[in-house]
């Protein structure tokens, strides 16, 4: 099957990462809520995984998708601890907002 | 055919990320995100990375959200409340976020030699990130062992019931 073919600026899909990224960017700035903010840095880490695949792409060189591999493994146990802690937080407060969990605000 | 993929898969990952900000609910928002990360992997198959294509699939849109829909339905989160949110991302926040879209949409425009640089059939294969990934970074493979094990025990520490000094809850 001829998926790959010569049609697409590679620099389309950076565009696409970039604005990806900053659409995470605004989700974490405007969401009020401790799960979906983490949702945002989510989306963050797989906009940058494709600017890297597109790079790895672009030099044929096996070393980017190698930096997603880990990044993936950083991102999944990052996943595990953070909502771990979102756990122990809501416990603590019984809430999941973040305009209520202040406690470490000047 | 190429553009048609990319076209559309690109479409469906701005429309999950757009809807990812504008649902109320969590559980939708979750949702959503899964179809970013699905539609992701697909763009990952068109740039020739087979092996994260899959592992994006399993790991991300599987295993990471799986806890993520888990918790939200754990902790049963219900509507976000709108705030207006703190005086510090509106006036630095958005601006800064604009200008960080801009300098990396031009950085990545005026890339030297990147301009006009198309798709080729170039395809990594599992097996050649493999050969580099158990032979020169190998170290690092192994190492990555350690930090899950350390963020298992440290989920399980923070997730437990019990007090700040770990004593039991009467």
């Amino acid at each position: 099957m001829h998926l790959v073919s010569h049609e697409v600026p590679l620099v389309w899909y950076l565009l696409l990462s970039a604005v990806l990224f900053c659409l995470g960017v605004v989700g974490f700035l405007i969401k009020r809520n401790l799960i979906t903010v983490f949702m945002s840095i989510e989306l963050m880490l797989n906009a940058v995984n494709l600017s890297f695949v597109t790079f790895a792409h672009q030099w044929h060189e096996v070393k980017g998708q190698i930096f997603v591999f880990f990044v993936m493994v950083v991102a999944a146990a990052e996943a595990a601890v953070g909502l771990a802690i979102i756990i122990a937080v809501f416990r603590a407060r019984s809430t999941l907002a973040v305009d209520r969990i202040d406690l470490m605000k000047l | 055919m190429h553009l048609i993929l990319f076209i559309i898969f690109a479409a469906l990952c701005l429309t999950g990320a757009v809807n990812l900000l504008f649902q109320k609910q969590p559980i939708n928002s979750a949702l959503s995100l899964i179809v970013v990360m699905t539609s992701l992997a697909v763009l990952y198959l068109l740039l020739g990375a087979e092996f994260l294509a899959a592992a994006q699939v399993i790991v991300y849109a599987g295993a990471i959200m799986v806890l993520f829909t888990l918790v939200v339905m754990l902790l049963n989160a219900g509507r976000e409340e709108r705030t207006l949110g703190s005086r510090a991302a509106h006036t630095v926040g958005f601006p800064a976020v604009a200008a960080i879209l801009a300098v990396i949409a031009t950085s990545f425009i005026k890339l030297q030699g990147f301009g006009d640089a198309r798709m080729d059939d170039h395809i990594t294969s599992t097996a050649d990130l493999s050969a580099v990934l158990f032979t020169k970074l190998l170290l690092p493979f192994e190492v990555t062992s350690v930090l899950i094990l350390v963020a298992i025990l440290g989920s399980v520490a923070l997730a437990r019931k019990g007090d700040a000094e770990g004593r039991e809850p009467k």
